[in-house]
Protein backbone atom coordinates (compact mmCIF):
# COMPACT_ATOMS: atom_id res chain seq x y z
CA UNK A 1 0.00 0.00 0.00
CA UNK A 2 1.29 3.50 -0.71
CA UNK A 3 2.21 6.27 1.79
CA UNK A 4 -0.99 8.53 -0.05
CA UNK A 5 -2.88 5.86 0.19
CA UNK A 6 -2.55 5.20 3.58
CA UNK A 7 -2.73 8.75 4.56
CA UNK A 8 -5.75 8.96 2.98
CA UNK A 9 -7.48 6.01 4.95
CA UNK A 10 -5.95 7.92 8.38
CA UNK A 11 -7.54 11.31 7.23
CA UNK A 12 -10.61 9.14 6.61
CA UNK A 13 -10.69 7.89 10.32
CA UNK A 14 -10.06 10.98 11.68
CA UNK A 15 -12.96 12.64 9.20
CA UNK A 16 -15.72 11.59 11.84
CA UNK A 17 -14.53 14.13 14.17
CA UNK A 18 -13.06 16.60 11.40
CA UNK A 19 -15.52 19.83 10.58
CA UNK A 20 -17.69 20.07 8.27
CA UNK A 21 -16.13 22.98 6.00
CA UNK A 22 -18.12 22.32 3.10
CA UNK A 23 -22.01 21.65 3.25
CA UNK A 24 -24.51 21.38 0.35
CA UNK A 25 -28.09 20.50 0.12
CA UNK A 26 -30.49 19.75 -2.15
CA UNK A 27 -29.00 22.54 -4.32
CA UNK A 28 -31.34 23.47 -7.69
CA UNK A 29 -30.07 25.56 -10.69
CA UNK A 30 -31.82 26.41 -13.29
CA UNK A 31 -30.37 28.75 -16.14
CA UNK A 32 -34.13 29.59 -17.24
CA UNK A 33 -35.90 26.87 -18.73
CA UNK A 34 -32.96 24.66 -18.37
CA UNK A 35 -32.74 22.76 -15.12
CA UNK A 36 -29.11 21.99 -14.44
CA UNK A 37 -28.60 21.05 -10.48
CA UNK A 38 -31.91 18.63 -9.54
CA UNK A 39 -31.15 18.61 -5.36
CA UNK A 40 -27.52 17.60 -5.21
CA UNK A 41 -25.56 17.49 -1.87
CA UNK A 42 -22.29 17.58 -0.66
CA UNK A 43 -20.01 17.43 2.44
CA UNK A 44 -16.48 18.51 2.25
CA UNK A 45 -14.49 17.76 6.09
CA UNK A 46 -11.09 19.20 6.53
CA UNK A 47 -8.92 17.33 5.52
CA UNK A 48 -10.54 15.50 2.56
CA UNK A 49 -10.15 16.05 -0.96
CA UNK A 50 -13.89 15.61 -3.15
CA UNK A 51 -13.53 14.57 -6.76
CA UNK A 52 -16.45 15.67 -8.51
CA UNK A 53 -16.59 13.47 -11.84
CA UNK A 54 -18.98 13.57 -14.58
CA UNK A 55 -19.65 14.18 -18.60
CA UNK A 56 -20.26 17.06 -20.16
CA UNK A 57 -23.28 19.06 -19.03
CA UNK A 58 -23.70 16.85 -16.17
CA UNK A 59 -23.51 20.30 -13.73
CA UNK A 60 -20.23 19.40 -11.82
CA UNK A 61 -18.66 22.83 -12.91
CA UNK A 62 -22.28 24.22 -11.93
CA UNK A 63 -22.14 22.66 -8.52
CA UNK A 64 -18.80 24.17 -7.71
CA UNK A 65 -19.31 27.67 -8.71
CA UNK A 66 -22.57 27.34 -6.81
CA UNK A 67 -20.77 26.67 -3.82
CA UNK A 68 -18.79 30.17 -3.59
CA UNK A 69 -21.90 31.81 -5.64
CA UNK A 70 -20.12 32.46 -8.89
CA UNK A 71 -23.69 31.11 -9.98
CA UNK A 72 -26.45 31.95 -7.64
CA UNK A 73 -28.43 28.52 -6.27
CA UNK A 74 -31.94 28.67 -7.49
CA UNK A 75 -33.13 26.95 -4.07
CA UNK A 76 -30.88 24.86 -1.25
CA UNK A 77 -28.69 25.21 1.77
CA UNK A 78 -24.79 26.21 1.17
CA UNK A 79 -22.58 26.25 4.35
CA UNK A 80 -18.90 27.21 4.48
CA UNK A 81 -17.73 26.93 7.54
CA UNK A 82 -20.66 26.33 9.08
CA UNK A 83 -22.09 29.39 8.04
CA UNK A 84 -24.76 29.40 6.27
CA UNK A 85 -25.00 31.65 2.74
CA UNK A 86 -27.97 33.82 3.24
CA UNK A 87 -29.89 34.07 0.22
CA UNK A 88 -33.10 36.05 -1.33
CA UNK A 89 -34.92 36.87 -4.23
CA UNK A 90 -34.68 39.47 -6.13
CA UNK A 91 -37.02 41.70 -8.05
CA UNK A 92 -37.22 38.99 -10.91
CA UNK A 93 -37.37 36.62 -8.97
CA UNK A 94 -33.68 34.99 -8.97
CA UNK A 95 -32.25 33.95 -5.95
CA UNK A 96 -29.48 36.24 -5.21
CA UNK A 97 -27.14 36.78 -2.36
CA UNK A 98 -28.85 38.30 0.98
CA UNK A 99 -25.92 39.86 2.55
CA UNK A 100 -22.98 41.18 0.26
CA UNK A 101 -20.70 41.31 2.91
CA UNK A 102 -21.36 38.03 3.95
CA UNK A 103 -20.55 36.25 0.87
CA UNK A 104 -17.50 38.07 -0.02
CA UNK A 105 -16.27 37.06 3.49
CA UNK A 106 -16.89 33.73 2.64
CA UNK A 107 -15.18 33.90 -1.12
CA UNK A 108 -11.96 35.36 0.46
CA UNK A 109 -11.90 32.08 2.51
CA UNK A 110 -12.31 29.63 -0.77
CA UNK A 111 -9.66 29.14 -2.92
CA UNK A 112 -10.95 29.02 -6.51
CA UNK A 113 -9.06 27.88 -9.28
CA UNK A 114 -10.05 28.03 -12.50
CA UNK A 115 -10.62 26.17 -16.47
CA UNK A 116 -9.45 29.32 -17.85
CA UNK A 117 -6.17 30.68 -15.39
CA UNK A 118 -7.72 34.22 -15.37
CA UNK A 119 -4.96 35.46 -13.85
CA UNK A 120 -4.99 39.39 -14.09
CA UNK A 121 -3.37 40.43 -17.17
CA UNK A 122 -2.30 43.61 -16.09
CA UNK A 123 -0.05 42.28 -13.05
CA UNK A 124 3.11 40.56 -12.80
CA UNK A 125 2.86 37.26 -11.16
CA UNK A 126 4.04 38.58 -7.66
CA UNK A 127 1.22 41.43 -8.12
CA UNK A 128 -1.39 39.07 -8.79
CA UNK A 129 -0.46 36.81 -6.02
CA UNK A 130 -0.12 39.36 -3.24
CA UNK A 131 -3.43 41.16 -4.89
CA UNK A 132 -6.18 39.84 -2.68
CA UNK A 133 -4.00 39.26 1.06
CA UNK A 134 -3.23 43.15 0.70
CA UNK A 135 -6.73 44.63 -0.74
CA UNK A 136 -8.86 42.05 0.57
CA UNK A 137 -7.25 40.40 3.52
CA UNK A 138 -5.41 43.76 4.62
CA UNK A 139 -2.05 41.76 5.14
CA UNK A 140 0.61 44.51 5.28
CA UNK A 141 2.55 44.57 1.82
CA UNK A 142 5.89 43.23 2.51
CA UNK A 143 4.57 40.50 4.72
CA UNK A 144 2.33 39.87 1.24
CA UNK A 145 5.21 39.64 -0.90
CA UNK A 146 7.45 37.24 1.52
CA UNK A 147 4.52 34.81 1.17
CA UNK A 148 4.40 34.99 -2.16
CA UNK A 149 7.66 34.67 -3.43
CA UNK A 150 7.22 31.25 -1.11
CA UNK A 151 4.14 30.39 -2.62
CA UNK A 152 5.90 30.67 -6.26
CA UNK A 153 8.99 29.07 -5.09
CA UNK A 154 7.08 26.62 -4.17
CA UNK A 155 5.02 26.12 -7.91
CA UNK A 156 8.56 26.24 -9.45
CA UNK A 157 7.59 29.55 -10.47
CA UNK A 158 10.56 31.94 -8.17
CA UNK A 159 12.23 33.43 -11.63
CA UNK A 160 9.39 34.14 -13.16
CA UNK A 161 8.03 36.82 -10.31
CA UNK A 162 8.17 39.65 -11.83
CA UNK A 163 6.65 38.53 -15.30
CA UNK A 164 3.36 39.18 -16.86
CA UNK A 165 0.86 36.12 -17.29
CA UNK A 166 0.34 36.85 -21.41
CA UNK A 167 4.16 35.63 -21.28
CA UNK A 168 4.28 31.81 -19.68
CA UNK A 169 2.66 28.73 -20.93
CA UNK A 170 -0.73 27.44 -20.02
CA UNK A 171 0.77 24.98 -17.02
CA UNK A 172 2.81 27.78 -15.40
CA UNK A 173 0.04 30.32 -15.47
CA UNK A 174 -2.23 27.36 -14.20
CA UNK A 175 0.67 27.24 -11.14
CA UNK A 176 0.58 30.67 -10.68
CA UNK A 177 -3.21 31.02 -10.46
CA UNK A 178 -2.75 27.85 -7.73
CA UNK A 179 -0.23 30.08 -5.81
CA UNK A 180 -2.53 33.14 -5.98
CA UNK A 181 -5.35 30.90 -4.76
CA UNK A 182 -2.80 29.71 -1.89
CA UNK A 183 -1.87 33.13 -0.63
CA UNK A 184 -5.16 33.48 0.92
CA UNK A 185 -4.73 31.10 3.00
CA UNK A 186 -8.05 29.06 2.17
CA UNK A 187 -10.30 27.15 4.00
CA UNK A 188 -10.66 24.85 1.25
CA UNK A 189 -8.91 25.01 -2.49
CA UNK A 190 -11.96 24.73 -5.58
CA UNK A 191 -10.49 23.85 -8.47
CA UNK A 192 -13.08 24.17 -11.67
CA UNK A 193 -11.19 21.68 -14.15
CA UNK A 194 -7.95 22.96 -14.01
CA UNK A 195 -6.37 20.83 -16.97
CA UNK A 196 -8.33 21.15 -19.49
CA UNK A 197 -7.62 24.04 -20.92
CA UNK A 198 -3.53 22.79 -21.03
CA UNK A 199 -1.54 21.33 -23.96
CA UNK A 200 -1.27 17.09 -22.77
CA UNK A 201 2.03 17.78 -21.64
CA UNK A 202 1.77 20.62 -19.54
CA UNK A 203 -1.02 18.72 -17.24
CA UNK A 204 1.62 16.74 -15.30
CA UNK A 205 2.83 19.52 -13.89
CA UNK A 206 -0.17 21.07 -12.82
CA UNK A 207 -1.44 17.47 -12.01
CA UNK A 208 1.84 17.77 -9.63
CA UNK A 209 1.10 20.65 -7.52
CA UNK A 210 -2.14 19.82 -6.86
CA UNK A 211 -1.15 16.18 -6.02
CA UNK A 212 1.36 17.53 -3.30
CA UNK A 213 -1.62 19.77 -1.99
CA UNK A 214 -3.42 16.54 -1.37
CA UNK A 215 -0.91 14.53 0.42
CA UNK A 216 -0.50 17.57 2.93
CA UNK A 217 -4.04 17.48 3.75
CA UNK A 218 -5.42 20.55 2.13
CA UNK A 219 -9.04 20.27 1.84
CA UNK A 220 -10.11 20.28 -1.63
CA UNK A 221 -13.29 19.98 -4.11
CA UNK A 222 -12.14 19.33 -7.38
CA UNK A 223 -14.26 18.89 -10.60
CA UNK A 224 -11.78 16.99 -13.12
CA UNK A 225 -11.53 15.00 -16.46
CA UNK A 226 -8.58 13.54 -15.12
CA UNK A 227 -10.03 10.00 -13.93
CA UNK A 228 -6.60 8.73 -12.90
CA UNK A 229 -5.32 11.33 -10.85
CA UNK A 230 -8.94 12.04 -9.05
CA UNK A 231 -8.50 8.22 -8.09
CA UNK A 232 -4.92 8.58 -6.91
CA UNK A 233 -5.34 11.97 -4.73
CA UNK A 234 -9.46 12.05 -4.28
CA UNK A 235 -10.88 10.76 -0.88
CA UNK A 236 -14.25 10.77 -1.84
CA UNK A 237 -15.56 10.97 -5.51
CA UNK A 238 -18.82 12.32 -6.40
CA UNK A 239 -20.73 11.15 -9.68
CA UNK A 240 -23.03 13.46 -11.35
CA UNK A 241 -25.14 12.78 -13.94
CA UNK A 242 -27.84 15.16 -15.27
CA UNK A 243 -27.79 17.22 -12.59
CA UNK A 244 -28.38 14.46 -9.80
CA UNK A 245 -25.80 12.34 -7.76
CA UNK A 246 -25.57 8.83 -9.45
CA UNK A 247 -23.37 7.40 -7.39
CA UNK A 248 -20.57 8.32 -4.54
CA UNK A 249 -18.03 6.73 -2.60
CA UNK A 250 -14.57 6.50 -2.20
CA UNK A 251 -12.10 6.05 -5.15
CA UNK A 252 -11.74 2.48 -4.80
CA UNK A 253 -15.51 1.78 -5.21
CA UNK A 254 -16.57 4.07 -7.50
CA UNK A 255 -13.53 3.24 -10.03
CA UNK A 256 -13.15 -0.19 -8.95
CA UNK A 257 -16.79 -1.70 -8.06
CA UNK A 258 -19.11 0.83 -9.77
CA UNK A 259 -22.70 0.17 -9.48
CA UNK A 260 -24.32 2.41 -11.39
CA UNK A 261 -24.60 1.49 -15.00
CA UNK A 262 -24.43 4.94 -16.25
CA UNK A 263 -21.16 5.02 -14.18
CA UNK A 264 -19.78 1.82 -15.92
CA UNK A 265 -20.34 3.09 -19.21
CA UNK A 266 -18.55 6.51 -17.98
CA UNK A 267 -15.77 4.93 -16.58
CA UNK A 268 -15.08 2.81 -20.10
CA UNK A 269 -15.70 5.59 -21.65
CA UNK A 270 -13.30 7.88 -20.40
CA UNK A 271 -10.64 5.52 -19.23
CA UNK B 1 13.98 76.44 -64.51
CA UNK B 2 16.11 78.55 -62.92
CA UNK B 3 15.56 78.79 -59.12
CA UNK B 4 14.90 82.51 -58.77
CA UNK B 5 12.14 82.21 -61.22
CA UNK B 6 10.57 79.43 -59.41
CA UNK B 7 10.86 80.73 -55.69
CA UNK B 8 9.66 84.68 -56.96
CA UNK B 9 6.47 84.08 -57.98
CA UNK B 10 5.91 81.85 -54.37
CA UNK B 11 7.49 85.00 -52.01
CA UNK B 12 5.16 87.47 -54.29
CA UNK B 13 2.10 85.43 -53.63
CA UNK B 14 3.02 85.20 -49.98
CA UNK B 15 3.33 88.52 -49.86
CA UNK B 16 0.19 89.38 -51.65
CA UNK B 17 -1.73 87.25 -48.68
CA UNK B 18 0.65 89.11 -45.96
CA UNK B 19 -0.07 92.91 -44.73
CA UNK B 20 3.09 92.88 -43.39
CA UNK B 21 6.81 91.51 -43.40
CA UNK B 22 8.38 88.62 -41.84
CA UNK B 23 9.57 91.00 -39.50
CA UNK B 24 6.03 92.63 -38.63
CA UNK B 25 4.64 88.86 -38.49
CA UNK B 26 7.10 88.88 -35.50
CA UNK B 27 6.26 91.98 -34.16
CA UNK B 28 2.18 90.77 -34.34
CA UNK B 29 2.89 87.24 -32.72
CA UNK B 30 5.39 88.65 -30.30
CA UNK B 31 4.06 87.68 -26.56
CA UNK B 32 4.82 91.71 -25.25
CA UNK B 33 2.42 94.35 -26.26
CA UNK B 34 1.63 95.68 -29.26
CA UNK B 35 2.23 91.88 -30.29
CA UNK B 36 -0.75 89.41 -29.88
CA UNK B 37 1.20 86.21 -28.77
CA UNK B 38 0.02 87.06 -24.99
CA UNK B 39 -3.46 87.42 -26.34
CA UNK B 40 -3.18 84.03 -28.23
CA UNK B 41 -1.63 82.03 -25.33
CA UNK B 42 -3.63 83.34 -22.57
CA UNK B 43 -6.97 81.67 -25.02
CA UNK B 44 -4.73 78.73 -25.50
CA UNK B 45 -4.36 78.56 -21.87
CA UNK B 46 -8.26 78.63 -21.68
CA UNK B 47 -9.13 76.65 -24.45
CA UNK B 48 -6.41 74.07 -21.96
CA UNK B 49 -8.22 74.35 -18.65
CA UNK B 50 -11.70 73.75 -20.67
CA UNK B 51 -10.48 70.91 -22.44
CA UNK B 52 -8.78 69.15 -19.23
CA UNK B 53 -11.98 69.66 -17.28
CA UNK B 54 -14.09 68.75 -19.51
CA UNK B 55 -12.58 65.67 -20.28
CA UNK B 56 -12.30 65.26 -16.38
CA UNK B 57 -16.17 65.45 -16.18
CA UNK B 58 -16.48 63.43 -19.08
CA UNK B 59 -14.87 60.59 -18.03
CA UNK B 60 -16.52 60.36 -14.74
CA UNK B 61 -19.63 60.50 -16.15
CA UNK B 62 -18.69 57.80 -18.39
CA UNK B 63 -17.09 55.54 -16.16
CA UNK B 64 -20.56 55.62 -14.14
CA UNK B 65 -22.46 56.04 -17.30
CA UNK B 66 -20.70 52.58 -18.20
CA UNK B 67 -21.02 50.99 -15.18
CA UNK B 68 -25.04 51.73 -15.42
CA UNK B 69 -25.53 50.70 -18.52
CA UNK B 70 -24.02 47.40 -18.06
CA UNK B 71 -25.01 46.31 -15.06
CA UNK B 72 -27.39 48.72 -13.14
CA UNK B 73 -30.88 48.38 -13.06
CA UNK B 74 -33.63 49.00 -15.98
CA UNK B 75 -34.59 52.53 -14.69
CA UNK B 76 -30.66 53.53 -14.51
CA UNK B 77 -30.21 52.14 -17.70
CA UNK B 78 -32.48 53.53 -19.30
CA UNK B 79 -31.57 56.50 -17.98
CA UNK B 80 -28.25 56.88 -19.49
CA UNK B 81 -29.60 55.56 -22.93
CA UNK B 82 -31.70 58.72 -23.12
CA UNK B 83 -28.98 60.27 -21.96
CA UNK B 84 -25.93 59.18 -24.56
CA UNK B 85 -28.81 58.83 -27.23
CA UNK B 86 -29.91 62.38 -27.17
CA UNK B 87 -26.52 63.84 -26.23
CA UNK B 88 -24.94 62.11 -28.99
CA UNK B 89 -27.90 62.67 -31.41
CA UNK B 90 -28.09 66.83 -31.50
CA UNK B 91 -25.21 68.66 -32.63
CA UNK B 92 -22.53 70.29 -29.92
CA UNK B 93 -23.24 73.69 -30.88
CA UNK B 94 -26.91 73.46 -30.67
CA UNK B 95 -26.50 71.72 -26.91
CA UNK B 96 -24.14 74.55 -25.98
CA UNK B 97 -25.65 77.23 -26.85
CA UNK B 98 -29.10 75.51 -25.28
CA UNK B 99 -27.23 74.31 -22.32
CA UNK B 100 -25.30 77.66 -21.59
CA UNK B 101 -27.92 80.06 -21.63
CA UNK B 102 -30.85 77.86 -20.74
CA UNK B 103 -28.55 76.25 -18.40
CA UNK B 104 -27.78 79.36 -16.25
CA UNK B 105 -31.36 80.90 -16.40
CA UNK B 106 -32.65 77.60 -14.93
CA UNK B 107 -30.10 77.89 -11.90
CA UNK B 108 -30.74 81.31 -11.32
CA UNK B 109 -34.38 80.79 -11.50
CA UNK B 110 -33.97 78.21 -8.84
CA UNK B 111 -31.86 79.95 -7.08
CA UNK B 112 -34.60 83.31 -7.25
CA UNK B 113 -37.11 80.98 -6.34
CA UNK B 114 -35.60 79.36 -3.21
CA UNK B 115 -35.16 83.00 -2.19
CA UNK B 116 -31.52 83.21 -3.07
CA UNK B 117 -28.94 85.72 -4.96
CA UNK B 118 -28.86 85.10 -8.50
CA UNK B 119 -24.92 84.08 -9.32
CA UNK B 120 -23.02 85.00 -12.68
CA UNK B 121 -21.79 81.04 -13.65
CA UNK B 122 -18.11 81.80 -14.51
CA UNK B 123 -17.62 80.65 -18.33
CA UNK B 124 -15.18 78.33 -16.96
CA UNK B 125 -17.37 76.52 -14.97
CA UNK B 126 -19.74 76.45 -17.44
CA UNK B 127 -18.03 75.42 -20.33
CA UNK B 128 -16.51 72.83 -18.40
CA UNK B 129 -19.96 71.79 -17.62
CA UNK B 130 -21.47 71.51 -20.89
CA UNK B 131 -18.40 70.36 -22.47
CA UNK B 132 -17.79 67.99 -19.79
CA UNK B 133 -21.70 66.81 -20.25
CA UNK B 134 -21.14 66.19 -23.90
CA UNK B 135 -17.59 64.19 -23.76
CA UNK B 136 -19.58 62.22 -20.83
CA UNK B 137 -21.90 60.79 -23.56
CA UNK B 138 -19.12 59.64 -25.64
CA UNK B 139 -17.10 58.37 -22.95
CA UNK B 140 -19.77 56.24 -21.55
CA UNK B 141 -20.03 53.92 -24.69
CA UNK B 142 -15.94 54.58 -25.09
CA UNK B 143 -15.78 52.38 -21.47
CA UNK B 144 -18.86 50.31 -22.05
CA UNK B 145 -16.99 48.99 -24.80
CA UNK B 146 -13.63 48.61 -23.57
CA UNK B 147 -15.07 46.67 -20.18
CA UNK B 148 -16.67 44.28 -22.79
CA UNK B 149 -13.31 43.53 -24.45
CA UNK B 150 -11.96 42.82 -20.75
CA UNK B 151 -11.60 38.43 -20.95
CA UNK B 152 -14.75 38.07 -18.70
CA UNK B 153 -12.93 35.23 -16.09
CA UNK B 154 -10.44 38.22 -15.12
CA UNK B 155 -13.43 40.14 -13.24
CA UNK B 156 -15.20 36.75 -12.43
CA UNK B 157 -11.94 35.78 -10.69
CA UNK B 158 -11.86 39.35 -9.05
CA UNK B 159 -15.52 38.11 -7.34
CA UNK B 160 -14.36 34.81 -6.59
CA UNK B 161 -11.63 35.92 -4.20
CA UNK B 162 -14.06 38.52 -2.69
CA UNK B 163 -13.20 41.43 -3.68
CA UNK B 164 -16.15 44.19 -3.15
CA UNK B 165 -17.64 46.49 -6.17
CA UNK B 166 -15.38 49.39 -5.88
CA UNK B 167 -12.22 47.41 -5.30
CA UNK B 168 -13.04 45.30 -8.69
CA UNK B 169 -13.46 48.42 -10.21
CA UNK B 170 -10.71 49.98 -8.94
CA UNK B 171 -8.15 47.06 -8.76
CA UNK B 172 -9.30 45.43 -12.02
CA UNK B 173 -12.17 46.48 -14.23
CA UNK B 174 -10.45 50.13 -14.56
CA UNK B 175 -6.58 49.33 -15.50
CA UNK B 176 -7.57 45.77 -17.21
CA UNK B 177 -10.00 48.20 -19.60
CA UNK B 178 -7.70 50.81 -20.49
CA UNK B 179 -5.35 49.33 -22.94
CA UNK B 180 -8.86 48.71 -24.98
CA UNK B 181 -10.07 52.29 -24.22
CA UNK B 182 -7.30 54.73 -24.49
CA UNK B 183 -7.47 55.02 -28.34
CA UNK B 184 -11.12 55.77 -28.26
CA UNK B 185 -10.53 58.44 -25.26
CA UNK B 186 -7.72 59.76 -26.65
CA UNK B 187 -9.76 60.72 -29.95
CA UNK B 188 -12.00 62.20 -27.22
CA UNK B 189 -9.45 64.55 -25.73
CA UNK B 190 -8.37 65.80 -28.96
CA UNK B 191 -12.00 66.53 -29.92
CA UNK B 192 -12.24 68.12 -26.52
CA UNK B 193 -9.59 70.41 -27.56
CA UNK B 194 -11.12 71.62 -30.55
CA UNK B 195 -14.15 71.72 -29.15
CA UNK B 196 -13.48 74.74 -27.06
CA UNK B 197 -13.85 76.50 -30.39
CA UNK B 198 -17.55 76.34 -30.26
CA UNK B 199 -17.35 78.26 -26.65
CA UNK B 200 -16.51 80.94 -28.59
CA UNK B 201 -19.86 81.43 -29.92
CA UNK B 202 -20.95 82.26 -26.29
CA UNK B 203 -18.12 84.95 -25.65
CA UNK B 204 -15.78 82.76 -23.55
CA UNK B 205 -12.32 84.07 -24.45
CA UNK B 206 -10.69 80.60 -25.43
CA UNK B 207 -8.29 80.44 -28.17
CA UNK B 208 -10.71 80.63 -31.50
CA UNK B 209 -12.27 84.26 -29.51
CA UNK B 210 -8.35 85.21 -28.97
CA UNK B 211 -7.53 84.46 -32.53
CA UNK B 212 -10.66 86.55 -33.74
CA UNK B 213 -9.86 89.23 -31.74
CA UNK B 214 -6.04 89.96 -32.52
CA UNK B 215 -6.99 89.02 -36.38
CA UNK B 216 -9.78 91.94 -36.13
CA UNK B 217 -8.40 94.21 -34.44
CA UNK B 218 -4.68 93.88 -37.12
CA UNK B 219 -6.53 92.80 -39.99
CA UNK B 220 -3.73 89.97 -40.32
CA UNK B 221 -6.21 86.66 -40.60
CA UNK B 222 -4.43 84.73 -42.15
CA UNK B 223 -1.22 85.45 -39.74
CA UNK B 224 -3.38 85.09 -36.51
CA UNK B 225 -5.19 82.11 -37.82
CA UNK B 226 -2.21 80.09 -39.07
CA UNK B 227 -0.95 80.61 -35.93
CA UNK B 228 -4.13 79.55 -33.90
CA UNK B 229 -3.75 76.89 -35.85
CA UNK B 230 -0.46 75.79 -35.43
CA UNK B 231 -0.65 76.20 -31.53
CA UNK B 232 -3.83 73.48 -31.88
CA UNK B 233 -1.55 71.44 -34.37
CA UNK B 234 1.37 71.86 -31.10
CA UNK B 235 -1.22 70.38 -28.51
CA UNK B 236 -2.53 67.90 -30.48
CA UNK B 237 1.14 66.59 -31.05
CA UNK B 238 2.47 66.89 -27.50
CA UNK B 239 -0.94 64.63 -26.44
CA UNK B 240 -0.15 62.36 -29.17
CA UNK B 241 3.72 61.67 -27.81
CA UNK B 242 1.75 61.72 -24.17
CA UNK B 243 -0.83 59.12 -25.10
CA UNK B 244 1.08 56.93 -26.71
CA UNK B 245 3.44 56.75 -23.63
CA UNK B 246 0.13 56.03 -21.40
CA UNK B 247 -1.05 53.38 -23.97
CA UNK B 248 2.45 51.36 -23.90
CA UNK B 249 1.93 51.54 -20.06
CA UNK B 250 -1.91 50.06 -20.25
CA UNK B 251 -0.84 47.59 -22.73
CA UNK B 252 2.26 46.30 -20.37
CA UNK B 253 0.94 42.95 -19.54
CA UNK B 254 0.12 42.32 -23.18
CA UNK B 255 2.61 41.11 -25.69
CA UNK B 256 3.08 43.05 -28.78
CA UNK B 257 1.01 42.52 -31.77
CA UNK B 258 4.14 43.34 -33.87
CA UNK B 259 5.03 39.29 -32.80
CA UNK B 260 1.77 38.35 -33.87
CA UNK B 261 1.39 39.98 -37.30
Amino acid sequence: MSALAAAKISSGEAQDCAAEAIHVENLHKKFGQLHVLKGVSLSARDGEVIAIIGGSGSGKSTLLRCINCLENPTSGIIRVNGEEIKLKADSHGHTIPADRRQIERIRSKLGMVFQNFNLWSHMTLIENVIEVPVHVLGVKRDEAVAQAEKLLARVGLAEKRDVYPAYLSGGQQQRAAIARALAINPRVMLFDEPTSALDPELVGEVLKVIGDLAREGRTMVLVTHEMKFAREVATHVVYLYNGLVEEEGPPEQIFGAPKSERLKQFIRNIG
Amino acid sequence: MPADRASNPGATLIESFLPASAAGIVELLSPAPVGWGGTLLLGLMHSLEIAVGATIVGLLIGTWGAYGKLYGGPVVRDLFAVYTTVVRAVPELVLILLLYYAGTDLINQVLTAMGYQRVDISGLVAGIAVLGFVQGAYSTEVIRGAILAIPQGQIEAARAFGMSPGLLLRRITLPAMLPFAIPGLANLWLIATKDTALLAVVGFFELTLATRQAAGVTKAYLVFFLAAGVLYLCVTLVSNFLLGRAEKWARRGMPSIKEAR
